[in-house]
């Protein structure tokens, strides 16, 4: 980064003025979309600044050999790399040609000891977070647990006593491979195979960090866990590594955010989220994603339910630059259930290519996917999902529901509603809309004197109300929140 | 003391045929605590006199000048025109999903205020608005005006004409659709703003009855884009008993 820019971003940070914040954002077009996105700042960044760029076979060893890993995770860990260098990208969905994988930080330790207190976190790091709100929210007890993964680690951890009591497992992927391998031997890359597709791949290879979630049979964790993710470095590479498994009668709900700062040059999440949900349990994933527009995010995250099961993916893409995640659901006991919510926010220089699958391989099956995107300011928002049902899975149930809302004329929506159903007993329905904001709508609430960027904001949270109910509280006015600031200055 | 000037306003819109002209020179004074109704036949422009005034893009003004006392309320947006003190209760309000009546009117009040109204206070003026206009408590639940019934739309705009206490009104048919106890209710709404907050209203209506209880100082014919004649209370009846013929005839 220029000196001139680094000036400049400070200075855009110093000041509240909106004048000033124009004038310096006229004389660095660069830093565009700064003023609208608050977690851009970024920490002094030694471990990142040394940190090696590319990938081969030796950053792969490296990794694993940092972590003192067994034999076996460092041969699937090769075996992804050789997926993934063998893979094309694809090519079906957004435009990822320009992501340069050598300019790339495929591993970056920040700190050398995981905290349990926040005040054994260095300084920098525990202000980013403290700024982010996390510790208040543990504070408050709004959650059960809490995992922060700064650039590749998971650098603070803590569960509620009560729960570990109960068996429950919440720690860092690492730590959970070296203390309950046992899991790691049966589960991990069951759900999402090494070669499933490149970037599956590639987190394979070189994953580090992420959550071990371990539910006990009947034990129902009613607070959410929650895991937070924060890249740093220009150029970073974070890939983490989930794995939760909810035993019998189980419940758990694991909510994510994620920010990072606004750089140039392009960052990449390719993280893989791996859920085991056995009979008659039920797990709800929530994410709140919110990277800065420079970051690549491209995730693989897929669900097993067993019979009576229930998994919901509640999937909010707020930020990044790409997204392209379609939570899965393989439903493969009988009465299993499979739900995705699904919100996009396409804005400038975005590409927001979401949706999800769900797979029905047993009777009585059923499955719903409700999507809705907001498109604004050139944004592109593209629903895509598949509906698979497999012979055998008779009386089962599918129904889609997706929603674009375009907020001006030069901001895009596309949908590709697979199916591939190999049953006739099925029941299934789809049902597509597309809406403008309407001149009438934003009539009527400005001459109720709202300015237009808030009757935009108004109309815009009012059409995905219906997922944000689903959301707790605080996630909910944080995700209202955003999409005020997105819809800051939206209109010109 | 407010007043409203409207001065020989031209009004045209676009249409897939070209332009064409609304408004043929409309001139209209309105100051506080003065009722004016405007009556007018079907197509004759009375609401595009409304959203003009309101400041609806769709409405091009040609020339003519509206003013609020002194200020250019064309060079205001539509949001600066409420701050100003004007609302418009609308012939067919817009149905705004997923945004409950509780958040929308808190929302709209602190816009127009330029302050959040204190909680506890602005509860019960809510409560209170509602129960008077006799709109069920559920409705602060229910997402703006979706779902409402004609006659529901038309008393939750008094409601905000209530509770946002405008200088200038312009109801644009509120009459309309309002069964014979919603027609009284809605009235009463309007002669409280009146009485409370010394209001000036332009109501756009186009039967008498509502006439009987919102008693107009001025009654303005609107015919073809202009107002024809001016009168008092008994221009309504002449109105009522001999349609607009009298006023076609001269227009043609
Ligand atoms: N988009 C449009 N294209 C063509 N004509 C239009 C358009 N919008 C409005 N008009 C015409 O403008 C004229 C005035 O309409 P306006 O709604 O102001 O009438 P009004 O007096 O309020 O009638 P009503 O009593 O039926 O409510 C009508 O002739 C109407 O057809
Ligand atoms: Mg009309």
């Amino acid at each position: 980064m220029t000196e001139q820019i680094q000036k400049a971003e400070e200075a855009l940070r110093s000041t509240d003025d909106p004048g000033v914040i124009q004038e310096i954002l006229d004389n660095n077009p660069e830093l565009k979309g700064l003023g609208n996105y608050e977690y851009g700042w970024s920490d002094p960044d030694v471990a990142g600044a040394s940190a090696k760029r590319g990938l081969d076979a030796s950053v792969v060893e490296d990794i694993s050999a940092k972590k003192g890993e067994p034999e076996w995770m460092l041969k699937l860990r090769k075996k992804g790399l050789k997926y993934f260098e063998r893979k094309p990208l694809p090519t079906w969905g957004a435009d990822l040609s320009e992501i340069d994988f050598d300019q790339i930080k495929y591993f970056v330790r920040s700190t050398e000891k995981q905290a349990q207190t926040w005040e054994d976190l260095p300084e920098d790091i525990r202000n980013t977070y403290e700024k982010l709100g996390i510790p208040e929210a543990e504070r408050e007890r709004l959650v059960a647990g809490v995992a922060a993964q700064y650039e590749s680690e998971v650098v603070y951890h803590q569960i509620r006593e009560d729960l570990e009591a109960q068996g429950v497992i919440f720690m860092d992927t690492d730590t959970a491979l070296k203390e309950h391998p046992e899991f790691f031997e049966e589960y991990f890359g069951s759900v999402i195979p090494v070669g499933d597709n490149k970037f599956a791949a590639l987190n394979t290879a070189v994953w580090s960090g992420g959550s071990f979630v371990y539910v006990p049979k009947g034990v129902h964790v009613e607070i959410p866990l929650q895991a937070y993710f924060r890249i740093n470095t220009e150029n970073m590479g974070q890939f983490e590594r989930t794995l939760i498994i909810a035993d019998e009668d189980s419940y758990v709900h694991y909510i994510e955010g994620c920010t990072a700062p606004i750089y140039n040059t392009d960052s990449l999440h390719s993280a893989v989220v791996e859920i085991v949900v056995k009979k008659n349990a039920r797990v709800r994933y929530t994410t709140i994603q919110n990277w800065s527009t420079n970051v690549y995010n491209l995730v693989t995250k897929r669900a097993v339910v067993d019979a009576g099961g229930t998994m919901e993916w509640i999937d909010g893409n707020i930020g990044s630059k790409v997204t392209m995640k379609y939570p899965a659901v393989y439903l493969t006991g009988e009465h299993a259930k499979g739900e995705t919510l699904s919100v996009a926010f396409a804005g400038e220089g975005q590409h927001q290519d979401t949706g999800s699958k769900m797979v029905h391989m047993a009777p009585n099956t059923s499955s719903s996917i409700v999507s809705k995107s907001v498109a604004r300011s050139g944004g592109r928002a593209s629903y895509r999902g598949l509906v698979q049902v497999n012979p055998e899975a008779k009386s089962s149930a599918n129904s889609v529901v997706c929603d674009a809302l375009l907020v001006d004329t030069i901001s895009k929506t596309d949908t590709y509603p697979y199916i591939d159903i190999r049953e006739d007993d099925v029941t299934l329905g789809h049902e597509a809309t597309v809406s403008k904001v309407s001149e009438d709508q934003l009539f009527y609430l400005m001459s109720r004197g709202l300015a237009e960027d808030e009757a935009m904001a108004m109309i815009v949270r009012g059409f995905i109300e219906p997922i944000a109910r689903e959301l707790p509280m605080e996630y909910a006015l944080e995700l209202n929140r955003l999409i005020e600031l997105q819809m800051e200055g939206s209109v010109g | 003391m407010s007043t409203l000037e409207i001065k020989d306003l031209h009004v045209s819109i676009e249409t897939e045929q070209g332009t064409k002209e609304i408004l043929k020179g409309v001139s209209l004074t309105i100051s506080s605590g003065e009722k004016h109704a405007i009556m007018g036949p079907n197509g004759s422009g009375k609401s595009t006199l409304a959203a003009t005034i309101a400041g609806h893009p769709r409405y091009e003004v040609t020339s003519g000048s509206i003013t609020l006392d002194g200020e250019d309320v064309l060079e205001m947006e539509v949001d600066e025109r409420a701050r100003a003190g004007l609302f418009l209760a609308m012939q067919y309000p817009v149905e705004v999903p997923g945004v409950t009546m509780t958040n929308f009117l808190r929302t709209a009040k602190t816009a127009i205020d330029g302050e959040a109204p204190k909680i506890r206070t602005w509860t019960k003026d809510v409560k209170e608005a509602m129960a008077k206009l006799k709109i069920d408590a559920d409705f602060a639940n229910r997402n703006v005006n979706e779902g409402f019934s004609g006659g529901e739309k038309k008393r939750v705009e008094i409601l905000q004409l209530e509770l946002f206490k405008p200088k200038i009104a312009v109801l644009d048919e509120t009459d309309s659709g309002l069964d014979i106890d919603a027609l009284r209710v809605v009235s009463e709404g309007v002669n409280r703003a009146h009485a409370e907050n010394n209001m000036g209203t332009l109501l756009i209506t186009h039967y008498t009855r509502i006439l009987n209880y919102i008693k107009p100082d001025y009654v303005h014919v609107f015919v073809d884009g202009k107002v024809a004649e001016q009168g008092g209370p008994e221009l309504a009846d002449e109105l009522e008993a001999n349609g607009y013929d009298r006023f076609l005839a001269a227009a043609a």
